[in-house]
């Protein structure tokens, strides 16, 4: 499945240092035309710096940026098309709701009455009319980010840069906001360019999901395909739960691989390019992709100990130790059919795992 | 438990109620004798008679304002016509005040901001810069001016020698040599509240600001000088307030021609004419003058306020 939308953002070979840091090494991204896209990293991964080069606040060092065709590397941030919200929402202190959302209209040579006119619908939309004419400090966080949100779409850019403007909140409203987020992405049918270190975060919101590390990317995709298809230690780790086990390749069949994990226990699992026999690598599993039973039910059944059980509401995590081998994690949902799935901590189960739910990962 | 440590707190405040009287009386002595006992005394003299050569004698007279508004001839008898002189030596003192407060908030403004865009560990070294001449005593600092700006002095040679001028400029004596001894003398009072003002400013503002495509002029005029405007305005205070009453620039560098009030002030008190009561009364009309400059500005910074919370 290819996808026909032009490029709106091109990131061509983008390299950043400061002083002796680098920064960004080299990257390349294709963001396309109405696309809810995420930079997804922990903190000093790079992330913020790229956005940041985008919207003009930082030169890039070498490399290119194109806006559809138009080269902007090089361009001020008030000759961009591109708005941002900031983290901290940077609000104008001394104007009006109403006057912060108009500023950038105004700036854009926009009549006062055309301006205050476009705010006053921008407010409509974040549902905020009623607070026009206070100042920003007398509203709460999560009115602020909305004020936020709708001084950056009312000039209309053609892609929006949203520097991880959801962590002040909390929790509920964190939650709600990014559904509303992701509505008015719809709505408007602008470019998103969303910039968060919360993995939960990028794969509620995103179409597709840039996992950054270290000044590069280390994987580019759906929600989906870099939760499921983690292309390396790194996706696997940052991304959600998993059992990450050391594993030494024993043989390769069919295009499939079987891995010692100690103990003398082995599993079989999918090969992959660059892995070969008598490689010492890494290999994933999700706890969700395992269940446990008192019999063996899989063609991949390993007999392990309960050590404990987690309650988390949704689901309970049992935790196991293979005799002599790595312990792992189950995790089965809190429904009659997951309960029938418990063990007490003490008992012997077997640990079952669904055909295609291991991934061998190259580093 | 609560309602043991509030009656606590209550029992606390009790005991300190008949001291609290005493407890306010150092700073009722403080204002008393530096603020109050010293402005009651010129008020008082200024409503008092003079004697020759200083000194007053206890005996009303409005005789000293009289002075100051009204010309009535070499010998008092005269029809009373409008006194300009001690006006024009008022209008030329605010007037160069204002002057010297516009140079050094225009000068000051830039200064601030550069220090306060400078990585944290230097700004203290620029602002200690900034201070350094305040280790010198300001007549010191004076005479050492008259010394570069007179006509065979260092600037009038440099200037020369770069081929600026053929003739040496005359600075001393003049306003302008009282406008750049002002200047020199005050610009760190525009600095530091500025300074203060800039590097609490949140510069990201400024970054929102051009990121919705307001270009540079836009970010200082509707950004920039709004957030900063109460250390604007602390600075101005700062230097036309002790401008409008210098006498040590005036007298130094402007000469008998170039009077200003504060200079007016001193030769009363000090110099041979000796009018206590015309030197009270003129410094009534000063401090009348400033307050209402004050009261102006405090009222604006109020408005501000009340607006921004």
């Amino acid at each position: 499945m290819t996808d026909q939308r032009p490029i709106a953002i091109d990131i061509r070979k983008v390299i950043k240092r400061f002083g002796d840091f680098t920064a960004l090494k080299e990257v390349s991204l294709g963001i396309r035309d109405n696309e809810f896209f995420t930079l997804l990293g922990p903190s000093g991964c790079g992330k913020t710096t790229l956005l940041r080069m985008i919207a003009g606040f930082e030169d890039v060092t070498a490399g290119a940026i194109y806006l559809y065709d138009q080269e902007i590397a090089r361009l001020p941030p008030n000759k961009r098309p591109i708005n941002t919200v900031f983290q901290n929402y940077a609000l104008f202190p001394t104007m009006s709701v109403l006057e912060n959302v108009g500023f950038g209209l105004e700036m854009q040579g926009k009549s006062r009455a055309e301006a205050s006119r476009r705010a006053g619908e921008m407010l409509e939309l974040v549902q905020l009319t009623q607070f026009a004419h206070r100042k920003p400090s007398q509203l709460s966080g999560g009115q602020q980010q909305r004020v936020a949100l709708a001084r950056a779409l009312a000039p209309q850019p053609r892609v929006l840069l949203l520097d991880e403007p959801l962590s002040a909140l909390d929790m509920k409203l964190r939650k709600s906001m990014q559904i509303e987020l992701k509505h008015i992405q719809r709505e408007t049918g602008i470019t998103f360019i969303f910039v968060t270190h919360d993995q939960e975060e990028a794969l509620t919101m995103s179409d597709r999901i840039a996992v950054m590390s270290a000044g590069e990317v280390q994987q580019l995709g759906t929600a989906r395909e870099i939760y499921e298809h983690p292309r390396n230690m790194f996706v696997a780790d940052f991304i959600g739960d998993t059992n990450l086990l050391e594993v030494a390749v024993d043989r390769i069949e069919a295009g499939r691989a079987t891995c010692h994990l100690g103990g003398g226990h082995e599993l079989t699992c999918d090969a992959v390019d660059g892995v070969g026999i008598g490689a010492r690598v890494h290999l994933s599993v999700r706890p969700e992709r395992l269940f446990l039973s008192a019999e063996p039910e899989e063609a991949e059944s390993l007999r392990a100990r309960v050590v404990e059980n987690i309650f988390i509401g949704t689901d309970i995590t049992t935790i196991l130790d293979l005799d002599e081998g790595p312990r792992f994690q189950v995790r089965a949902s809190n429904s009659d059919r997951g309960n029938r799935r418990v063990f007490e901590p003490g008992q012997s189960a077997f640990v079952n795992m669904e055909r295609g739910s291991a991934r061998l990962l190259v580093d | 438990m609560a309602g043991g440590a509030a009656s606590g707190g209550n029992a606390t405040s009790d005991a300190y109620a008949p001291a609290r009287g005493w407890l306010l009386l150092p700073a009722w002595l403080v204002l008393g004798i530096v603020v109050l006992a010293p402005i009651g005394l010129m008020l008082i003299y200024s409503f008092l008679t003079k004697e020759f050569r200083g000194g007053v004698i206890w005996e009303f007279s409005l005789e000293a304002y009289d002075q100051f508004f009204f010309d009535r001839g070499l010998f008092g008898d005269e029809s009373p016509t409008i006194q300009w002189a001690y006006i024009q030596i008022f209008w030329r003192s605010i007037w160069q005040a204002t002057l010297a407060t516009l140079l050094c908030l225009l000068i000051g403004f830039p200064t601030a901001y550069f220090i306060a865009t400078r990585p944290a560990n230097q700004r203290t070294i620029w602002v200690f810069l900034i201070t350094i001449p305040y280790w010198v005593n300001l007549l010191i600092r004076t005479v050492s001016m008259r010394f570069i700006l007179r006509d065979q002095g260092p600037l009038n040679d440099l200037l020369q020698w770069v081929g600026v001028i053929s003739e040496p400029l005359t600075i001393i004596n003049t306003n302008l040599g009282v406008q750049i001894g002002l200047f020199y003398s005050y610009l760190p009072f525009m600095v530091l509240p500025l300074y203060a003002a800039i590097e609490r400013y949140n510069f990201s503002l400024s970054e929102a600001a051009a990121d919705l495509y307001a270009p540079r002029h836009k970010i200082l005029t509707r950004i920039v000088l709004p957030a900063v405007k109460p250390g604007v305005i602390a600075g101005c205070i700062l230097v036309f307030v002790p401008s409008l009453g210098s006498f040590l620039a005036p007298d130094l560098l402007g000469g008998a021609r170039n009077f200003m009030i504060g200079s007016l002030i001193d030769e009363q008190f000090r110099g041979s004419a000796g009018n206590w009561p015309f030197g009270a009364a003129a410094s009534m009309i000063l401090l009348t003058l400033v307050l209402l400059v004050l009261m102006v500005l405090a009222r604006q910074q109020a408005r501000l306020e009340k607006g921004a919370s």
